[in-house]
């Protein structure tokens, strides 16, 4: 094996590498990138969680806690679950699940990496030059009218790093409509790329409306065109209307390609056909559209008309449907399967877990009179942090640990693997939960001191993000000594099904195939019956 | 060599793909045109991809003007008499004349594509640089229409028309979210005409090195449909903004 050439050795150099136009080399500059703004957002949770160890504010000034939040809040998710799974894992496998050698528009694929580049560089610059407390969400009129931070450089960041975003869902319609190999149908495909395709509609149809969004921010802060100015009649709750707009349907964007890959996954840890594949597969498209129809319960406080609500209130409520259709879906395709417990069978029933949580949470949040008592308060804190953190970030690092050895050619420390999954998911829960009590209670978010009676509950807190920070640290330690100590992967370490496991070896070459396949039978979940033993 | 060629998939070449859209010639006509990058099995793959792609571009440029669009119709749903009244303070003499203009441009453009489809080499370049000068002309209008906004003019003696504090005080203040939007989106518009003239330069520069033909003229077509959105997205902000006043409210 290892004497073969594979897409990480040729050729060499940096140049090679910054000039490439393979979209495996891609998904691995975005693989560096995004860890490192992950670790950059994980400081500025640090800070939160160091200064709410106490009930009093003494840790930082109140301005420095709106910015830690607000930085942790966009670097996060522009900068690391937005483009995690679809630049990453999507990128490199959705070519090789397709049967083809690259994506549609392989410079564009490039150029969406180094618009992240640039967007990324001028969030890091926002940070230097003053920050930023306008909260993720840089709601207007303090953005435009009060805020004294660099909201116009943090604006423009989000701004071309959402290009970068559109350019990967362009790319990815792009070839799965048109580069899928001979025979390769559309229920051929492994549901990775029907949730990633998924994505890509959100991607291309929400990220422009963000965009003209932030247009109108810094218009309004940079050259006084007052869009969102009361003063002149200008409605600041329009505002939200667009930023909902987008910024609801990009919680799907980080979740639904989380979700392909628990659907990979857990067909691959059961060695069985995955279970009702239509219904996993339109589901994706189910959630990729209601999501789109639910912005307005980010408005139930916001002067939106009750009416409104309610219709909001009930869409919201159906995104459920779809999302559970999923989860049965899985529990029954590893029902009597062949389970073996590898790290990726911890890391997506983990995922599995706190999914549920996260998900069941959002029933309480769609209804409105809850909402109302609800709003603002560390419940929703808690409820997306299980759906972005617990949810996308477990499938995102159970797809690192199960693609690892494909996309780097070597295995890493089985054992490991698993501690750190059981040490993300305790130290996840000892985060979180304690932070719907914290909510539940009236605890508001975004504030730098509390009632000493909260004490407990966020020491708790606080502990368990120090366990989760110990479980993240652990992977990336033993991922990268994998790289130069650890064993050689076979092409098939999993005997998992599917073009990326039995077509090519590991890592992939160049072109990816020996030669171009031509499809007669699905190729992912041609598992064999339980229990029997074959290897086909 | 264990990259999985003994799994259960029989990858043979007899496979019959009756769903297949454009998979067969690769090995078989072995026709290598000298434009086919080597991730498309032909040429007609190749063609196929680049024009779904400028849809999807186009979808979401469709998204990113709507915003614009929301923001308007808000608006003027709230001020229905200040926007009245704002549309009259356009030139609508000036925006007939720059329709007319986009609409000619889109006929050359689509000629330029017609002509790279047949192979006329001449008919491209006159009818490319036609475009270009027709966008070219848009955008001077443009100019001077934007440069009238900054002084004071009839209906606006005691200032200009550009929201902020030099804005005419004697005008009702939504007048100002009317400006506004007539200079994000006419702005982002022209901002769009101006990579659209970059765009056809290059096509222009390869039209003339006798770069397209029947068999390739993907490139012009894709530039072509960006071009007719640009255009269309002005067929919207021209009744939107300068017809508004005189339908309404007599005009000047």
């Amino acid at each position: 094996m290892s004497e073969r050439h594979s897409y990480l050795d040729a050729p060499h150099g940096l140049a090679s590498w910054l000039l490439t136009k393979d979209h495996k080399r891609i998904a691995m500059l975005y693989l560096i990138s995004i860890t490192i703004f992950f670790a950059i957002g994980g400081l500025f949770a640090l800070g939160i969680r160091l200064e709410l160890m106490t009930p009093a504010g003494d840790l930082v000034s109140p301005d420095t806690y709106n910015k830690l939040f607000t930085l942790h809040g966009v670097i996060m998710i522009f900068f690391f679950l937005i483009p995690s799974i679809p630049a990453t894992l999507g990128n490199f496998f959705i070519p090789i699940m397709c049967g083809t050698k690259d994506l549609a528009f392989p410079r564009i694929n490039l150029l969406s990496w180094y618009l992240y580049v640039i967007g990324g560089t001028m969030g890091i610059a926002a940070v230097a030059f003053g920050g930023l407390d306008t909260g993720w969400t840089f709601y207007t009129p303090y953005s435009t009218q009060s805020s004294t931070t660099s909201v116009t450089i943090a604006a423009m960041a989000a701004f071309i790093a959402g290009f970068s975003s559109i350019l990967t869902g362009f790319n990815f319609i792009v070839t799965i409509h048109r580069m899928r190999a001979p025979g390769l149908t559309w229920f051929r495909l492994p549901l990775f790329v029907w949730s990633h395709y998924a994505t890509s509609l959100v991607m291309i149809l929400g990220t422009p409306v963000i965009a003209i969004t932030l247009v109108l921010v810094m218009a309004e802060r940079t050259l006084g065109l007052p869009v969102f100015d009361p003063r002149v009649g200008g409605d600041p709750v329009l505002f939200q209307h667009l930023f909902w707009f987008y910024s609801h349907p990009a919680v799907y964007i980080m979740i639904l390609p989380g979700m392909g890959v628990v659907s990979e996954l857990v067909a691959a840890v059961s060695r069985k056909q995955i279970f009702g594949y239509a219904f996993v597969a339109f589901s994706s498209l189910a959630i990729a559209i209601l999501g789109f129809l639910v912005w307005g319960h980010h408005l139930f406080v916001s002067s939106q008309s009750i009416y409104a609500g309610l219709v909001f209130s009930i869409i919201s409520m159906l995104v459920a449907v779809p999302s559970a259709v999923k989860a049965f879906n899985w529990t029954a395709t590893m029902y009597k399967g062949a389970i073996t417990w590898e790290s990726p069978t911890y890391w997506v029933i983990g995922f599995m877990g706190l999914f549920l949580i996260g998900g069941l949470t959002g029933l309480f949040l769609a209804t409105m009179g809850l909402d109302i008592h609800l709003t603002d308060t560390y419940f929703v804190v808690a409820h997306f942090h299980y759906i972005m953190v617990g949810g996308a970030i477990m499938a995102f690092l159970g797809g690192v640990h199960f693609y690892w050895p494909k996309m780097t050619g070597k295995l890493y420390n089985e054992p490991l693997g698993k501690v750190s999954a059981v040490l993300v998911f305790v130290g996840f829960n000892m985060t979180f939960f304690p932070q719907f009590l914290l909510g539940y209670l009236g605890m508001p978010r975004r504030y730098h001191s509390y009632p000493p009676e909260f004490q407990v509950l966020n020491l708790a807190s606080t502990g368990g993000a120090t366990i989760l920070g110990l479980g993240y640290g652990l992977c990336v330690v033993y991922l990268l000594y994998s790289l130069k100590w650890g064993k050689v992967a076979p092409a098939n370490p999993w005997g998992a099904k599917g073009l990326e496991w039995e077509r090519t070896q590991s890592p992939p070459t160049t072109f990816n195939f020996e030669e171009d396949p031509i499809i007669v039978t699905e190729p992912a979940y041609n598992y064999r019956p339980a229990g029997t033993v074959h290897h086909g | 060599m264990a990259n999985g060629h003994e799994s259960t998939m029989p990858g043979g070449h007899a496979a019959t793909t009756h769903d297949a859209h454009t998979g067969q010639g690769h090995n078989v006509h072995g026709s290598h045109h000298p434009r086919l990058q080597h991730h498309f099995y032909n040429m007609d793959q190749q063609l196929e991809a680049s024009t779904l792609g400028m849809w999807v571009f186009l979808v979401t440029e469709i998204m990113f003007f709507g915003g614009l669009f929301m923001a308007y119709i808000v608006y003027r749903y709230w001020y229905p008499d200040a926007w009245v009244s704002a549309s009259n303070h356009l030139d609508v003499g000036l925006g007939a004349l720059n329709t007319g203009v986009l609409i000619f441009s889109s006929l050359t453009m689509a000629l330029a594509v017609r002509s790279a489809q047949v192979g006329s080499r001449m008919g491209q370049v006159v009818n490319l640089i036609l475009t270009i000068m027709f966008g070219a002309t848009f955008l001077v209008v443009k100019y001077f229409e934007y440069a009238a906004k900054f002084t004071t003019g009839k209906g606006h003696e005691d200032g200009t028309l550009i929201p902020g504090p030099t804005f005419s005080p004697s005008l009702p203040k939504a007048e100002q979210l009317f400006f506004a939007l007539y200079f994000i989106m006419t702005g982002i518009h022209a901002a769009h005409m101006v990579v659209g003239i970059g765009i056809m330069l290059v096509i222009l520069a390869m039209a003339w090195k006798g770069r397209f033909g029947p068999d390739y003229y993907g490139p012009v077509e894709v530039s072509g449909l960006y071009w007719h959105f640009v255009d269309i997205v002005w067929i919207f902000l021209f009744p939107l903004l300068y017809l508004l006043g005189a339908h309404f409210g007599g005009g000047h």
